[in-house]
């Protein structure tokens, strides 16, 4: 018993001491699942501590709720990965200093027996398959949508676009072989793997969940341009909200830009996951061009409002 | 079910290996869940009492309204004080967002409609006669209440037990006011929640175990509280 009440004390004091510590200034940063759930943001913020006595009080709670927060105000900088809905919060004037950081493949994952028989298949030909088949209520073949509005549900859209489906028309609730979690990306790949089905999954999501929990689906596409998944950054427009932190979202931005912003993150995850989860964008020769289409090499300037 | 048997085992190392963030993180929670409970109960108890000591036009009503806001979805309770403190929001200027206080309101919120409603059904409880002696001493308000609440003080403490199993268990609105940010705001359940979405299950269970036993070590003190207090007036 005393034991149990001396370690209740020290929990508790524990609690009080780190309730508040201040000192280092403080940026904030919403960003999105997919990104923070790798672990990367966790090694920038301790790194960034130690190195410029910043703060970064990151928090991560989809795509759509970081953009609702950025829009109200909340945070200093967006870090997420959705080419249309990035565009659409610049143009509605609340980002600026939009700037491309790293990039990935997304995957389409499934069975390995590939019932649809769609390896080596482009992600067009890939799903324009499963459709297929699935109309034609093949059994076995399903397709699990994150169904969410996150920027893999965004990517997955493009993906049936550019296969010349109208998603809303011919896509969603088109019948039982596409089924929509409207869950987050570890969640809707358990449920994938529990039904045998294809998903579109970041990698490093599908690596965690292949690792730990033996999910039983394997990559059977994996090249395609519309697979690209750009992470860009952008600082909340000053104009709308005074009181952004510019100096600080300037320096985070020009850091992670910066040969040390760019080498920390091609080389995270090979002790994990056995290998980099995101290039750096400086591979890049011109990052502006398509696909990419983003500045990733000026730096920003703090900009007073 | 690997899963689970690991879970333990982590439990257990992290516990003895005193795992710092993990201790801060359970420190954390712990401090946002007993300060809401503290707060909720230094408001509702009273509130309670004065519900039930009063007769007034429309009391069934508010009975009625408090027990049905037992069923408030945590995450509704956070999204309400996220609207009101967001930046963009009436109390902006406070920047509550993101910091443990921000928590504790919601949780005040949260908990608070449990006690009013048990501190009055436990003085509801009470020998009749109690409420009508009471009356006919003609003693001050307060007094009468503060004996009555004293009477009920069991069925009033299991409510206070029963607020911080509901505070420190739910995730919905720390989650949304906390946003989960490492080192500030991150509990119990929203590490829970993380390393779910990680893919992270046995350490999902590991902090499960970890909650519970602080529930545990919680109650064992209500319970040792209680029993000591009996005593002492029996004696």
């Amino acid at each position: 018993m005393g034991v149990f009440l001396i370690l209740f004390a020290v929990i508790f004091a524990a609690g009080c001491v780190t309730a508040d510590q201040q000192e280092p200034t403080q940026l904030k940063i919403a960003t999105t699942t997919s990104l923070y759930d790798t672990g990367l943001l966790d090694a920038v913020q301790d790194y960034y501590l130690e190195k410029f006595n910043v703060d970064l009080l990151i928090t991560s709670q989809g795509t759509g709720k970081a953009i609702a927060s950025a829009k109200n105000g909340d945070v200093d900088v967006l870090l997420v990965h959705s080419p249309a809905q990035e565009a659409a919060f610049i143009d509605e004037g609340y980002g600026i200093d939009h700037r491309g950081i790293a990039y990935n493949y997304f995957v389409i994952v499934g069975p390995a027996a590939d019932p649809a028989g769609i390896a080596g298949m482009t992600p067009e030909e890939g799903v324009a398959k499963l459709k297929e088949l699935g109309e034609a209520g093949t059994s076995g073949i399903v397709f699990i949508s994150r169904g969410d509005n996150s920027g893999t549900h965004s990517a997955e859209k493009t993906i049936w676009k550019s296969a010349g489906f109208n998603y809303t028309a011919q896509i969603t609730g088109s019948g039982p072989w596409y089924k929509e979690t409207g869950a987050g990306m570890g969640d809707s790949l358990t449920t994938a793997g529990q039904l045998g089905a294809y998903i579109l999954t970041d990698e490093a999501t599908y690596l965690a969940y292949k690792k730990n929990n033996n999910l039983p689906l394997e990559i059977i596409i994996s090249e395609g341009t519309t697979l690209l998944n750009r992470y860009t950054v952008m600082t909340i427009n000053p104009e709308k909200f005074p009181n952004t932190n510019v100096a600080d979202a300037a320096a985070f931005t020009n850091w992670l830009i910066s040969a040390d912003g760019q080498n920390f993150i091609g080389s995270f995850g090979v002790e994990t996951y056995g290998k980099a989860l995101f290039t750096p964008m400086s591979t890049l020769k011109d990052s502006t061009l398509p696909p990419f289409n983003i500045d990733s090499k000026t730096p920003v300037v703090a900009s007073s409002a | 079910m690997g899963e689970i048997s690991d879970g333990f085992i982590e439990a257990v190392t992290l516990i003895v290996t005193l795992d710092p963030e993990i201790l801060e993180i359970a420190g954390r929670s712990m401090y946002v869940s007993v300060a809401a409970t503290l707060v909720a109960a230094l408001i509702a108890i009273p509130l309670g009492a004065l519900i039930y000591y009063y007769d007034f036009h429309g009391k069934r009503a508010v009975i009625n309204i408090v027990q049905t806001l037992y069923a408030l979805p945590t995450v509704i309770v956070g999204l309400l004080v996220y609207l009101l403190v967001s930046y963009s929001g009436p109390l902006g200027s406070l920047n509550l967002l993101y910091t443990t206080n921000a928590m504790i309101i919601a949780q005040v919120i949260l908990v608070s409609p449990l006690i009013v409603g048990f501190t009055i059904a436990g003085l509801s409880g009470l020998d009749k006669e109690m409420k009508y002696t009471t009356l006919a001493l003609n003693a001050r308000a307060y007094r009468a209440i503060l004996t009555l609440v004293r009477e009920a003080k069991f069925a009033i403490l299991s409510a206070v037990v029963l607020a911080f199993g509901r505070a420190i268990a739910e995730v919905g609105a720390v989650m949304m006011v906390g946003g989960n940010i490492r080192h500030f705001t991150r509990t119990l359940t929203t590490a829970i929640t993380l390393n779910t979405s990680m893919g992270d299950f046995a350490m999902s269970i590991a902090l499960g175990i970890i909650l519970l036993t602080i529930a545990l070590i919680v109650n064992l003190g209500v319970n040792v509280l209680q029993h000591y207090n009996g005593r002492m007036k029996d004696e």
